[in-house]
């Protein structure tokens, strides 16, 4: 960076800083390595949707030869779960099973041959108990017993959490409304389906572990492993191996990184587990199933005066991140929209399938999905236009929304005028089948608490420099969206650097400070922050060296790093100078979000430092005779604060709209008779290149205060409006709702049946089970101008005996 | 399944002929090119999504035609040419797919990278000036999640001007 | 990884010696060309097999013969892509090239072969699975178990024929050439097929398909419409094959035959008679595919809601018709 302030390389288009590893097929991921003597292991796994288990015979497996270990639920019997709330998981279960799917036991063995034999031989008797699988079974009372001890959940038959909040005085929000509006929605479950299998090697060394995995967040599998094994965290290294796609599918701890680990205890070998495609479906944590209602007060004029939101969740059979999604699926509409009294009551479930939990949007495209489809709705009931009421109700920049949750940087009205201007939305030709739709949407940089409630840091990083130069060390992994290239790219334009002169060293456990890890959108926002605190304070240490060297006096701040020079010596001898001054040289920056949340129990999800914003325009043909859905062209503009390299911005936005196509047209994990219906890459059906649209993608930014440059997410975000749009749009080319993902052509069709024999034009849930919520928090709503936070926020809240 | 091992495991030494180097192996018969490739050759840049056809991740090719390692059998394979992505072009030489690939961001997670660059050279060495839906054709079998593919059909499109120029 | 069985594999010295092999081993005995068929299904352990016939060395089984005028010979082993792309049977029998080219992933058509997309085993979304899954909700009568899954009380399996390429095949009248062990002989197309989702071909095991002849093209147009959810690696969920003539402005010989609505390829003779002698207008090809689709009965045993694809059926059918006629009108001097 230049001293005015000029950025080098943050903003340049460059290619990602591990492109040729990635191109070559140099890049070692975790199924790559291979080390000496090294065993593979294979998991055994339920065949019943819900049983207990009552025996399991392991002899015949350890007769096989080649077998050198078999393990049971009883050699691993702590439980672990990504959330202090949610420690319900065995790496293998040995009491019940509650899916198909569920581990039960482990072998390791000379080869996945001998390990696949062994499986076959173990014989596990089991008493089958009745399943649960959909959320209106998981309401009433169990037929045999709940799918979780009700002394762990501390909640009733299969509920797993139960929220309920009111914001504001919400029945003055109706009465004050001319007009009230009532939807159900019904969001379909789908997967990550990242190309790679999950995949995990140990090695088990002069007592102390390593494991190398396909993980998300190295930090997490490292407390699982320390909890699980009982070995104090020094004694365990967790890498990141190069990772072959997450959208949050990786985040979790899984069984097959804590079962090899203990094969590696136990047999002192190196032992690697890669799931097969089957068990990447059933390790899962994608998308939750949600029904959704939704009821709206609005003025004449459309502007909301109350919002009341009831959703349900299909949790599956483990908590994982599930506290936290059930909140998502409600938190944020009030960062899109300005919403002045808003209740919202959530129920998550316990079912007898694989546990959801975070993919790609945690939880807030379900919601999404219903509100944009709901105010579109609203909006034709009132013969506004459907774009003109959504932008009379967006937030404002710089206000705190009426849940607490503090909006900074705003480009919501930006990104809209950007697609309706390019895509001719208002101007669109009406011909039959041909539709266009608009959504708006908000998505947050890394959520403001931690799993862990400590007032650490979030992410750390340090920066080595010595005579050869500067490393830097991070615990981020990157998951392919490209966090090692911001790291690179904020400490290079710190210190004057390409990207590429930029050692790095991410995702090792003893080399690398923690870093929280790849998911919820946090990595840019929060790494980046430390990584530009760190180079800062480098940058300082050289300007110093290389004053006190060059005998430059005056503001060191005059001094130019940038260009691989640091004021008149190069950077290479501005190392060594410094290096003569001071020794090899470390500085560490780290980042912690402000205090954010609002006073009462439960604020910790939702608020964020920072969030995004996104609107896109889709145009698309549905053919009224096959219910097809051919999907044109989307405009998308994201408001990413500053991109930090546009060109992996870009990718993330390109990547999302991808991921949303397949979510609104045909991606779902569904099952039948217990069982997923079709664990398969042929089945499950992810887009091709050839259903893809063209996307035209504009970058709004709007260069946030507490981003580093500005920058805001873009990894999750932009798939948000999408989904709802093409909704939209299919309603604007046949005259019909479809109030639920994925859009088929049979209920497309169903739909126009249904309008034929002079029903509702409508394919969707009908009725909302009954749930029994509780007395919501009763929560007075901050002042919408009042933007403290931090210790000026503390110090309020005490005030005010809060 | 344990009844499989104890059928006696048949062998051959095979010659392969994989990235212009003769290899002469000793496999198992049932053992695919893309395990021959990964385990016993050390190339594992061929990458593996499903092993039942079903995703492109493992594409190579045979004589110049993109294949699926993970459905190919080494035994029919001898005098035949096989190429993978440690074929295409090395670090210190890339192959103008892999330089457009880098440049134009087709590359995020690279899991399926390698596939898509085999499936990409066997279309620009039998069609050098391809259009948009000859590409998207030609990719059409290979799975990414990551991309969206946009940049993956620039990229083949830049890759072929280059190359054409 | 998933992993083959164990295996050994016997390179016949012609297809003859392979139709013997497959007699002398039997039912462990498996002929295998390209391969994008049976691998997945030996992971999978759908088809439980020790000695793979392999066939992919046999020179003798390549190459397409002949031309439009005299009629095609196709080898068993010409791969899809090249039957696809071949230019004197894109020209001779658009229909059959279609179909060819529409085959799975491009990878999968390099591999694929003509002989092998005949036999390709009828499909089911509860037989299509791992053995652990099958094993988990209880084997099905196609493979290890005795009950149709899709239909408990049938006593049939009602697995879905899934080849693209038999439709147009039959519609034209083609013929296969099979070797057995006591010589050569040559079938029908339609006639290589049984109503029946275990037993799906009427030829016994070992015989060996070596060729696919298609008539002389003699005025015929072709045409094949497939639909499925995606534009590449999916297997027909509903897919018409029609072959017909176009005489002073009215149809003649018109063949219907159709995939992925049965256990076989569906031949639809009445619809065909009723369109011959007629001109074709739209009115005339929606009544013949109205007719034609009457008999397909999709269960819930391939991708999306089988309702639905019943209601497709007969789109596909018009669109194959209209598209053979279109063709037949094209190429009228």
């Amino acid at each position: 960076m230049s001293t005015d302030g000029e950025l080098e390389v943050v903003g340049r288009p460059l290619p990602r800083v591990d492109a040729v590893a990635r191109v070559t097929g140099t890049a070692r991921y975790a199924d790559d390595l291979q080390l000496p003597r090294m065993l593979h292991a294979r998991i055994l796994r339920s065949p019943h949707p819900h049983a207990r288990i009552l025996s399991v015979d392991t002899a015949a497996a350890r007769r096989i030869p080649g077998v050198k270990a078999v393990l049971t639920g009883m050699d691993l019997p702590i439980r672990y779960g990504i959330m202090p709330v949610s420690q319900d998981e065995r790496a293998l279960e040995f009491e019940k099973v509650r899916f198909v799917g569920d581990p039960v036991a482990a072998v390791a063995a000379v080869d996945e041959e001998t390990a696949a034999a062994a499986l076959d031989a173990i014989r596990v008797s089991y008493e089958p108990l009745q399943p649960v699988m959909s959320i209106e079974e998981a309401l009433r009372d169990p037929v045999d017993e709940p799918i979780h001890d009700p002394a762990l959940t501390r909640q009733r038959g299969n509920v797993h959490r139960l929220v309920s909040y009111e914001f504001g005085d919400v029945e003055a929000g109706f009465a004050a409304a001319d007009h009230v509006r009532e939807d159900l929605f019904f969001y379909q479950g789908n997967t990550h389906l990242p190309m790679e299998q999950h995949s995990a090697l140990a090695t088990y060394e002069d007592g102390r572990l390593t494991l190398w995995s396909s993980t998300q967040v190295v930090h997490y599998v490292h407390r699982a492993l320390a909890k699980v094994l009982e070995l104090p965290m020094h004694r365990i290294r967790v890498i990141g191996a190069a990772h072959g796609g997450g959208f949050g599918g990786k985040t979790d701890p899984f069984s097959h990184e804590i079962v090899v680990a203990k094969l590696a205890m136990v047999t002192g070998r190196p032992v690697r587990c890669t799931l097969t495609r089957e068990e990447v479906f059933y390790a899962h944590r994608g998308r939750h199933p949600v029904l959704i209602w939704m009821r709206t007060g609005v003025t004449r004029e459309g502007r909301i005066t109350a919002m009341h939101v009831r959703t349900a969740l299909d949790g599956g059979a483990y908590g994982s991140y599930g506290p936290a999604t059930v909140f998502y699926t409600g938190t944020l509409q009030t960062v899109t929209y300005a919403i002045p009294a808003y209740k919202f009551e959530g129920v998550r479930l316990f079912t007898n399938k694989a546990p959801c939990g975070p993919k790609r949007g945690h939880g807030t495209p379900q919601g999404r999905f219903a509100i944009e489809l709901h105010l579109e709705k609203i909006a034709r009931e009132l013969g506004l236009d459907p774009v003109e009421l959504r932008r009379r109700n967006y937030v404002r920049p710089f206000t705190r929304a009426v849940n607490w949750l503090r909006v900074t940087s705003c480009g919501l009205e930006e990104c809209t005028e950007k697609v309706l201007q390019a895509s001719g939305y208002r101007g669109r030709p009406r011909r039959p089948g041909h539709g266009m739709g608009f959504a708006a949407s908000a998505y947050m940089s890394g959520a403001g608490t931690p799993i862990y409630w400590n007032d650490m840091p979030h992410s750390e990083v340090q920066l080595k420099l010595d005579r050869t130069g500067v490393t830097a060390y991070c615990g981020a992994m990157d998951i392919g969206q490209g966090s090692d290239t911001v790291l690179a790219t904020v400490v290079a334009e710190e210190l004057g650097l390409r990207p590429a002169d930029v050692r790095l060293v991410t995702a090792d456990t003893d080399a690398t400070p923690v870093d929280l890890g790849s998911y919820s959108s946090r990595v840019t926002f929060m790494a980046g922050n430390a990584a530009l605190e760190a180079a800062r304070r480098m940058r300082r240490l050289l300007v110093e060296a290389v004053a006190e060297a060059t005998g430059v006096q005056g503001d060191l701040d005059e001094i130019e790093v940038r260009e691989g020079r640091v004021g008149e010596v190069s950077f290479e001898q501005a190392c060594q100078l410094a290096t003569t001054r001071f020794g090899a040289l470390s500085t560490s920056g780290s980042y912690r979000p402000p205090r954010i949340a609002g006073p009462f129990k439960g604020s910790g999800v939702g608020p964020s430092p920072a969030y995004s914003y996104t609107a896109c325009v889709v145009d698309l043909d549905a053919d009224a005779r096959t219910g097809l859905i051919r999907v044109n062209k989307v405009w998308i503009a994201h408001d990413v604060g500053r991109a930090i390299n546009p060109l992996a911005v870009k990718g993330q936005v390109e990547g999302s709209v991808y991921m949303a196509l397949g979510e609104a047209l045909m991606e779902e994990q569904v099952y039948r008779k217990g069982r997923h219906k079709w664990p398969s890459m042929l089945e499950y059906k992810s887009p091709t290149v050839l259903e893809m649209p063209e996307i035209e993608t504009f970058l709004v930014e709007t260069v946030d205060p507490e981003g580093p440059y500005g920058a805001k997410e873009a990894g999750q975000g932009p798939l948000l409006p999408v989904i709802p749009a093409i909704n939209a749009a299919v309603f604007d080319a046949l005259g019909i709702w479809i109030d639920e993902t994925p859009i088929t052509p049979e209920k497309v069709l169903r739909a126009l049946d249904a309008r034929a024999r002079g029903q509702e034009a409508r394919y969707g849930p009908r009725r909302f089970p009954d749930v029994d919520y509780g007395a919501p928090i009763r929560v007075d709503p901050p002042d919408p101008h009042d933007l403290r936070v931090g210790e000026e926020l503390e110090r309020a809240f005490a005030a005010a005996g809060r | 399944m344990l009844n499989e091992l104890q059928r006696p495991v048949h062998r051959e030494v095979l010659l392969l002929r994989v990235n212009g180097e003769e290899h002469q192996v000793l496999v198992p018969v049932h053992a695919t090119l893309l395990e021959v490739l990964r385990e016993q050759l050390g190339l594992t840049g061929t990458k593996h999504g499903c092993e039942l056809g079903e995703c492109g991740t493992c594409t190579v090719l045979v004589d110049g035609r993109p294949q699926l390692s993970c459905l190919l059998l080494p035994v029919q394979l001898e005098g035949h040419e096989i190429t993978t992505v440690e074929g295409l072009g090395s670090p210190a030489h890339l192959h103008p797919l892999q330089q457009a690939f880098l440049e134009l961001g087709a590359v995020q997670c690279g899991y399926c990278t390698p596939g898509m660059l085999l499936a990409a050279k066997a279309l620009l060495d039998r069609n050098p000036k391809p259009g948009r839906r000859q590409i998207e054709e030609a990719l059409a079998g290979n799975l990414c999640r990551c991309t969206g593919y946009a940049t993956i059909v620039d990229a083949v499109e830049l890759a072929a001007r280059r190359m054409g120029a | 990884m998933l992993r083959l069985p164990r295996l050994r594999y016997l390179k016949p010295a012609s297809a003859a010696a392979a139709a013997a092999a497959v007699a002398e081993v039997g039912p462990r005995a498996v002929l295998v060309a390209g391969g994008t068929d049976l691998l997945p299904k030996l992971k999978r352990r759908q088809i439980e097999a020790d000695t793979l016939i392999g066939l992919a060395h046999l020179s003798e089984l390549r190459g397409v013969r002949g031309d439009a005028r005299s009629g095609f010979e196709l080898g068993a082993l010409v791969t899809l892509t090249e039957a696809a792309e071949h230019p004197a049977l894109v020209e001779g029998h658009p229909g059959y090239a279609e179909a060819a080219g529409l085959v799975s992933s491009p990878a999968l058509r390099n591999a694929g072969t003509v002989g092998g997309n005949l036999c390709v085993d009828t499909r089911c979304n509860y037989y299509d699975m791992t053995y652990e899954w099958r094993r988990s909700i209880g084997f099905c009568m196609k493979k290890d178990g005795d009950v149709c899954l899709v239909a408990p009380g049938s006593p049939r399996c009602w697995a879905v024929s899934s080849t693209d390429t038999a439709p147009v095949a039959i519609a034209l009248g083609a013929t296969v050439v099979l070797v057995g062990p006591d010589g050569e002989r040559e079938l029908p197309a339609a006639e290589l097929y049984r109503d029946d989702g275990i037993q799906y071909l009427a030829k016994p095991a070992h015989e060996v398909i070596t060729a696919l002849r298609l008539p002389p093209a003699d005025g015929l147009a072709s045409a094949y419409v497939k639909l499925r959810r995606r534009g590449s690696i999916d297997f027909p969920i509903a897919g018409a094959g029609v072959a017909l003539r176009l005489v002073d402005g009215r149809l003649e010989r018109v063949r219907i035959v159709m995939s992925g609505v049965g256990s076989h390829p569906v031949e639809a003779p009445a619809a065909g008679e009723l369109l011959a002698g007629q001109e074709p207008t739209p009115e005339a090809i929606a009544a013949a595919a109205e007719l034609a689709a009457r008999p397909a009965k999709p269960l819930d045993n391939a991708d999306l809601h089988h309702a639905w694809r019943k209601r497709m059926v007969r789109v596909v059918v018009e669109q194959a018709l209209q598209r053979a006629v279109e063709r037949a009108r094209a190429r009228r001097p």
